[in-house]
């Protein structure tokens, strides 16, 4: 049965104190076949089933998840939604996800909490601006709404910026009015939910050890509740996908590392946009609770340890407390790490490979969760059509024997 | 905040140093007769396992010179660290003790030389 979330539902469950809700997704062991398993249960895994299953017609799917749903970076991100990326091809991709997110909460009537409250990066030298300016008039000749704002509009914007005194001053930013947050968890849910009610197996606690092919071909995975047998495996791991894929004898271009969050106490209401800077390396943004949400870099070095080193968090703060004084004397509640797998060009692979049947979706590296229903989107269509969406074509594997790399190091910056 | 062992300076914490990515990857010594797939592996692509991993650091705040050192990625403890004038370390002695190839080891995810 559809489970629909509405006023007259909320009023109804209230009678019988919120506890009749049910169970948004059922708990099934794995069968024997399916016609396309995904491995990795976050918001990209989960999506591209959804669209799979909901688009595509395809009747058999698990998704196959080691943890719980969205356990993974899908729960470790910083939630910045934007699309002004440097090159055509990432502004399509990116942009598609901005669209897609813009009517998910309708689409799978489940709150996404997007909230388009703006993004600004954040310029503090010549060098910052001359790229910024050029950033934003590729933007703007692919149609998506970045501008350059000067120092007294971002002063406008986030009045508790330091914007003078301090050692990299601000002299401007590029504001994206689309972009914004959402929140993480409602996405994997949400998906979740949806993608279950199409029929689709969403099996948590369950780890796929190994990836079987035989003749350059998948035959299933190795699971810890045993094999399962499937032609079409799309590997969605995100830090562990080279793992994965090395089972498969598939290397990638990849290399894993830790990157950092954490969050502040909650507090009432003092920023109400995204800020982030590339320069002295800082993010922020306030959830809807009130914690400041402060993002970090990554750790210089490969590592699955899922904690980070104090270093990076020790720079990150010190330049959050520089450009936000009025910060100086919070405290920090959490803070934790999420594995992410990065490129060398700073763009994903979506794409499929040497083995008849695997498909991958990663290299997302630092900001994967702004493209969360874009990417599934496209991967579904790889996945069913075995042949790329026009959106995705570019960022395929071969693209490191070709040379057409899509070099985002510019627009994917700071990492979050 | 792991510590490394310089094998000139003695151990430092790790924000002294820089990492170099894979050690042991060699030039091609024939790279106008590679076809664009083998260069391109040689460029782009790296070992990244979860598990012993072999590694370049800088001791850039330090002696600057370069080094090599083995760490389990899934734990981050460095197993070994020599000189780069040394043969590759046989390395049958540290076995991957990781049970699936994302299995957690058995001291936990995190920084061995924290919590040992």
């Amino acid at each position: 049965m559809k489970k629909k979330y509405s006023i007259a539902s909320i009023v109804k469950n209230s009678f019988s104190n919120n506890e009749n809700w049910g169970k948004m997704w059922r708990n099934p062991n794995p069968k024997k076949h399916y016609d396309v398993i995904i491995v990795g249960g976050g918001g990209h895994g989960l999506g591209t089933a959804y669209y799979l299953a909901k688009h595509h017609g395809v009747k058999n799917i698990a998704v196959i998840e080691k943890g719980w749903l969205g356990s993974g970076n899908t729960g470790r991100n910083t939630t910045i939604i934007r699309s002004n990326y440097l090159w055509d091809e990432s502004a399509y991709l990116y942009d598609h996800a901005v669209k897609l997110w813009e009517n998910l909460s309708e689409d799978l009537n489940y709150n996404m909490m997007f909230s388009q409250r703006g993004v600004l990066n954040l310029a503090h030298n010549e060098h910052d601006i001359k790229e910024i300016k050029r950033r934003v008039s590729a933007n703007r000749l692919n149609g998506l709404d970045t501008m350059w704002l000067d120092k007294n509009e971002v002063k406008d914007l986030v009045p508790i910026m330091n914007t003078d005194n301090l050692r990299y001053p601000v002299l401007g930013a590029a504001y994206q009015p689309r972009g914004g947050v959402a929140r993480h968890d409602a996405v994997a849910w949400g998906y979740a939910m949806r993608a279950d009610e199409l029929g689709v197996d969403i099996i948590q606690n369950c780890e796929v050890k190994g990836i079987k092919t035989d003749n350059y071909k998948v035959e299933g995975v190795e699971t810890t509740k045993g094999f399962i047998k499937s032609s079409k495996i799309g590997v969605v791991a995100s830090g562990h996908t080279s793992v994965l894929a090395a089972t498969a004898g598939i290397r990638l271009p990849l290399q894993s590392r830790p990157l950092q969050a954490l969050v502040s106490e909650p507090i009432k209401p003092v920023i109400n946009t995204v800020v982030m800077s590339n320069a002295v390396h800082a993010y922020v943004s306030q959830s809807d609770k009130g914690e400041l949400v402060i993002g970090a870099g990554t750790d210089g070095y490969n590592s699955f340890t899922q904690r980070g080193g104090y270093d990076v968090i020790e720079e990150t703060v010190r330049a959050i407390v520089e450009l936000y004084p009025i910060f100086g004397k919070m405290k920090m509640l959490r803070q934790w790490g999420g594995i992410v797998d990065i490129c060398p060009d700073a763009s994903p692979i979506i794409s499929k490979c040497d083995v008849e049947g695997l498909y991958f979706n990663c290299g997302w590296g630092t900001g994967g969760f702004k493209a969360t229903p874009g990417s599934a989107n496209v991967f579904a269509h790889t996945i069913a059509k075995d042949e790329p969406h026009k959106i995705n074509a570019p960022f395929a594997l071969s693209r490191f024997s070709d040379g057409r790399l899509i070099d985002e190091h510019g627009a994917a910056a700071v990492a979050h | 905040m792991i510590l490394i062992k310089c094998p000139y300076c003695g151990e430092r914490d790790q924000s002294e140093f820089a990492n170099g990515g894979e050690a042991h990857v060699i030039r091609p010594k024939n790279p106008e007769s590679l076809s664009d797939k083998d260069w391109g592996e040689y460029v782009f692509y790296r070992n990244n396992p979860k598990g012993i991993f072999y590694e370049r650091w800088v001791h850039s705040h330090g002696c600057k010179k370069w080094f090599n050192a083995i760490r389990n990625t899934s734990t981050d403890q460095i197993l070994k660290v020599y000189k780069v004038s040394e043969k590759r370390p046989d390395l049958s002695e540290f076995k991957n003790t990781l049970k699936s190839p994302s299995g957690e080891p058995p001291v936990g995810s995190g920084n061995f030389s924290v919590k040992k």
